[in-house]
């Protein structure tokens, strides 16, 4: 599964790990994240991430 | 500093922090200041606060003009300590159960500097609170420069209350635009190349928004600095261009040396580089700051890297002023690394692969053993020439 940079501050998003914190189970896809799910860190938008070289 | 009535019932009852000379790594000669804003109305709002040593000064400042107990909202438009260091002991003073308006952010990022539980009441972009006679509207500025920053807009006024955006570290009597004059640009531009370059693309989003919005802007007053109240478009045109980063014909060569070597060849890449019309000044790591490097890196194309080679490494000013210009994403550049050096000479290397890290354009180094005599001189002086070359085809006169 594909790891996704934040380009605003540098957030990496794991799949293995989610975003438990705001509701995203372990294992989830970053393509499978809902369309309003934000960087935890920053705030900026799923469409601010890039897939990690 | 006394208070200052920057409009109508609207004051900045910050401080002035004279001599601080080094703010987090940032050269600040001139000191610096911490603007916060104090607005009365049917109910009276104080927007930031200042950096922890200056409370004393920030609630005598608040109490020349009212009694701070009548203050009902807290607003913090950015988390960062030099602007809420004060508000544990200032919302012990002025009642500890008030709320504290932030971002959703800045809730998470407040909560994470004061152990003590506050009235954080978390507001969305574009929501209101009306005071009275004027309404205040958040815009959240995310990443600018921090996940909380937001600016406070003061719709009747039409003021602008930035947060650090269009600040200046600037300590002064001189609290306006036409007071201080356009000495202060070049203090904008530092502040901008050192804290906001790497959300350059951010800050063209956020002034086509806020173009689009049509807000009214009558005055912009940042955290730090003096308050653009003649010409607010001016800074804002700034911050386009700089935000931009179109470079002119203009080259920084930024060395080290140790035994004069560097630095000599130094010279003679920067006189190759005016021999080609190119504006450039030789920068010497430890005189220049990091921070007044970089402000010149910002309009310029090339950056040309000096070091020798110590240790079979990098000279360490040389890896701390890489690590630092990294942080602050420059784009566009060509990068160019030269060096003296004794036995190994890894250095010129070393410096080229961390300006091709950087998305640099970089040119092939040069270096030298030990001393560099008369040819080696002119190799330096042709490899300027060939990098002023390459800025006056890729820079328009």
């Amino acid at each position: 599964m594909d790891r996704y940079v934040c380009t605003i501050c540098g957030y990496v998003y794991d799949p293995e790990q989610g975003d438990p914190d705001n509701g995203v189970a372990a294992g989830t896809k970053f393509e499978d994240l809902p369309d309003d799910w934000e960087c935890p860190v920053c705030g900026a938008a799923k469409s601010e991430f890039e897939k990690e070289e | 500093m006394k208070p200052v009535e920057i409009a109508k019932g609207i004051y900045d009852v910050g401080v002035n922090d004279w001599n601080i000379q080094d703010f987090h790594g940032y050269s600040t000669p001139l000191g610096t200041s911490y603007n916060a804003f104090l607005i009365v109305d049917e109910k009276v709002a104080l927007v930031d606060t200042v950096k922890k040593p200056f409370t004393d000064q920030l609630i005598a400042n608040i109490q020349q003009v009212i009694d701070p107990q009548k203050i009902d909202y807290m607003i913090s438009n950015h988390t960062e300590m030099d602007h809420s260091g004060s508000l544990a002991r200032v919302m012990h003073r002025i009642g500890a159960d008030k709320p504290v308006y932030c971002s959703k952010m800045g809730h998470k990022n407040l909560s994470l500097h004061f152990s003590q539980p506050l009235n954080y009441q978390p507001v969305g972009d574009g929501q209101e609170l009306k005071l009275g006679r004027r309404t205040l509207a958040f815009l959240e500025t995310r990443m600018l420069h921090w996940p909380d920053s937001m600016f406070t807009y003061i719709k009747e006024d039409e003021i602008l209350l930035s947060s650090d955006a269009f600040g200046q570290h600037y300590a002064g009597f001189e609290k306006f635009d036409d007071v201080v004059g356009d000495a202060i640009m070049p203090h904008a531009k530092k502040y901008f190349a050192n804290i906001l370059l790497p959300y350059a693309p951010l800050i063209l989003k956020l002034v086509d928004k806020v173009t689009q919005m049509g807000l009214p802007l009558r005055m912009i007053c940042p955290d730090h600095g003096i308050l653009w109240r003649t010409e607010p478009g001016k800074i804002i045109e700034a911050y386009v261009r700089w935000s931009k980063q179109q470079p002119k014909r203009k080259a920084v060569v930024v060395y080290d040396t140790m035994w004069h070597s560097t630095e000599r060849m130094a010279d003679a890449v920067a006189a190759g580089l005016y021999a080609e019309g190119v504006a450039v000044r030789p920068m010497y790591l430890r005189k220049w700051h990091r921070s007044d490097v970089l402000t010149e890196v910002l309009d310029a194309k090339a950056v040309v890297v000096g070091s020798p080679t110590l240790n079979n490494g990098l000279f360490p000013t040389v890896s701390d002023f890489l690590t630092y210009m990294k942080g602050l994403k420059p784009q566009g550049k060509i990068g160019a690394a030269f060096g003296s050096y004794g036995w190994s000479g890894e250095a010129p290397k070393l410096v080229a692969k961390e300006l091709a890290a950087m998305q640099f354009e970089v040119m092939d180094p040069v270096r030298h053993q030990y001393v560099p005599d008369t040819p080696a001189l002119e190799e330096s002086y042709a490899f300027g020439r060939a990098i002023g070359r390459r800025i006056c085809d890729e820079v328009a006169d």
